[in-house]
């Protein structure tokens, strides 16, 4: 069930946030990069509109939805990075493609 | 000893609509609930306000579960002027899917019995194809060979809807006793007594609505409500973009975007636990039932238990050796809500039932068999 953190070593994997090329640690989370690139939300709240930025980190609390590589809604918080991964901000709820 | 009007046991839906009615017709009461080690039904419901499948057989459940939704749009309306929550009830008409032909021949033999049944009330229903089906609903699958539809279905946030109730039945004068299980019971005519959390309070009315605690608190007040357990399970995904524009018998998407798929009918007694398989076979014939359904990730899955009479139809009920006690029993707490708040505790604060509620009084399973 639990699991030990990797060492933090070198920021020697690169990710693209909204746009910003961003190195973190090989192991680290898509949530972790986006705290790294410093954006004060990466999701907007499906009904009320509000901005939200990763915050229990443990993949409870749902604030750190990204869009990551194409996929949307994912839990960046549960990802682990690799090299070249697309993190984009998740604006409210997802589209569906239903025809 | 507090003294009220009226004492409900049971803080779930069936009891708030009662005691939100009850306090709207000037009667000081009481509404007991257990506390969260209850099973709690309303909080795992489904929330649709249902209509066209119910009452096969039985049509005086037919017409009150009709009733019922007609009288949701006034209930929710008067909740948001009282409480300013609004319980996001909308009635677009609802769809039951059927998957292949057999299922398709099933479903219009039962409805159309239920339009026999109905007789001069009148049941409005049409039996649609796939083209007619996908037109109101993109996206659904091949597998999918037509649906029944009816005008009179409906859905609803129901934890808006508990969460409603509670406030309306507290600002309209009532007192919420929460976290007092019902310990003892006493029952004389005009004089009910209920000892819950350490305290007694007392009452000339009395409405059982403790879902499954029913069965033992009953006989105590000359009643009998044999309800059973039956397990459902929900499996609730992302939210996701307006994509379904009426809710399905099992499928259906909320006002905030997640699709909600609860599809289960389990008699493993009481048990709250979850299935993989059942809860695999439910996410399979949704996904049969709308393809893109498969692309969305399921986020929130639980279990909880229907408060069931033996043959499905909810049991009212009125004490003869005890005037003054009711039961309610139901599984149906969202759709019977517009009923319970609006009718049924009319009835018990004018004192006695309807006669039109005769037929679901728990003395229909008292039937000697035939010799």
């Amino acid at each position: 069930m639990f699991r030990r953190r990797p060492e933090p070593g070198a920021a020697t994997v690169a990710v693209v946030v909204e746009g910003r090329d961003v190195r973190v640690p090989d192991g680290a989370s898509a949530a972790a990069a986006v705290l790294l690139a410093g954006l004060a939300a990466i999701r907007d709240t499906p009904v009320g509109g509000a901005p939200r930025a990763p915050y229990c980190l443990m993949g409870v609390c749902f604030d750190c939805l990204a869009e990551i590589d194409g996929i949307p809604n994912r839990q960046s918080c549960m990802v682990t990075v690799a090299p070249g991964m697309r993190i984009a901000r998740q604006r409210g709820r997802r589209a569906v493609d239903a025809e | 000893m507090k003294l009220f009007d009226a004492i409900v046991v049971g803080g779930g839906l069936v009891g708030a609509a009662i005691g939100y009615g009850l306090g709207r017709a000037g009667m000081q009461t009481a509404l007991v609930d257990e506390g969260d080690i209850a099973f709690r039904a309303s909080r795992g419901n489904f929330g649709l306000v249902w209509v066209q499948s119910k009452g096969l057989g039985a049509p005086h459940y037919q017409r009150w579960t009709r009733r019922s939704a007609d009288e949701w749009p006034l209930l929710a309306a008067e909740l948001f002027d009282r409480t300013g929550v609004a319980v996001g009830h909308e009635r677009p008409g609802g769809l039951h899917l059927c998957l292949g032909e057999a299922e398709f021949a099933e479903r219009s033999a039962r409805m159309e019995r239920m339009r026999v049944e109905s007789g001069n009330f009148g049941f409005k229903y049409r039996m649609l194809g796939h083209d007619e089906v996908a037109a109101m609903l993109p996206g659904i699958g091949p597998a999918v060979t037509g649906a029944s539809f009816t005008p009179y279905d409906g859905h609803a946030n129901s934890l808006a809807l508990l969460h409603a109730l509670h406030r309306g039945f507290v600002a309209g004068g009532g007192s919420y006793l929460p976290n007092r299980r019902v310990t003892d019971a006493a029952a004389a005519t005009g004089n009910f007594r209920i000892g819950a959390g350490g305290e007694a309070i007392a009452a000339p009315v009395v409405v059982l609505a403790a879902g499954l605690g029913n069965a033992e608190l009953a006989p105590v007040f000359g009643l009998s409500a044999p309800v059973v357990p039956q397990r459902g399970q929900i499996l609730v995904t992302e939210r996701a973009a307006r994509v379904m524009a009426m809710p399905t018998t099992t499928v259906r998407q909320t006002l905030e975007g997640g699709i909600m798929i609860g599809d289960s009918q389990e008699d493993v007694g009481f048990d709250t636990g979850q299935r993989p398989d059942v809860m695999a076979a439910m996410a399979r014939r949704a996904v049969l039932s709308f393809s893109w359904l498969a692309e969305l990730q399921v986020v929130r899955a639980w279990a909880a238990l229907r408060v069931m009479p033996p043959d499905g139809v909810p049991i009212y009920d009125q004490s003869e050796r005890f005037p003054g006690a009711f039961t309610a029993n139901c599984h149906s707490g969202v759709t019977l809500a517009g009923a319970h708040a609006n009718v049924f505790a009319a009835m018990v604060a004018a004192g006695a039932l309807d006669p039109m509620m005769a037929p679901f009084s728990a003395r229909r399973f008292d039937v000697p068999a035939a010799a």
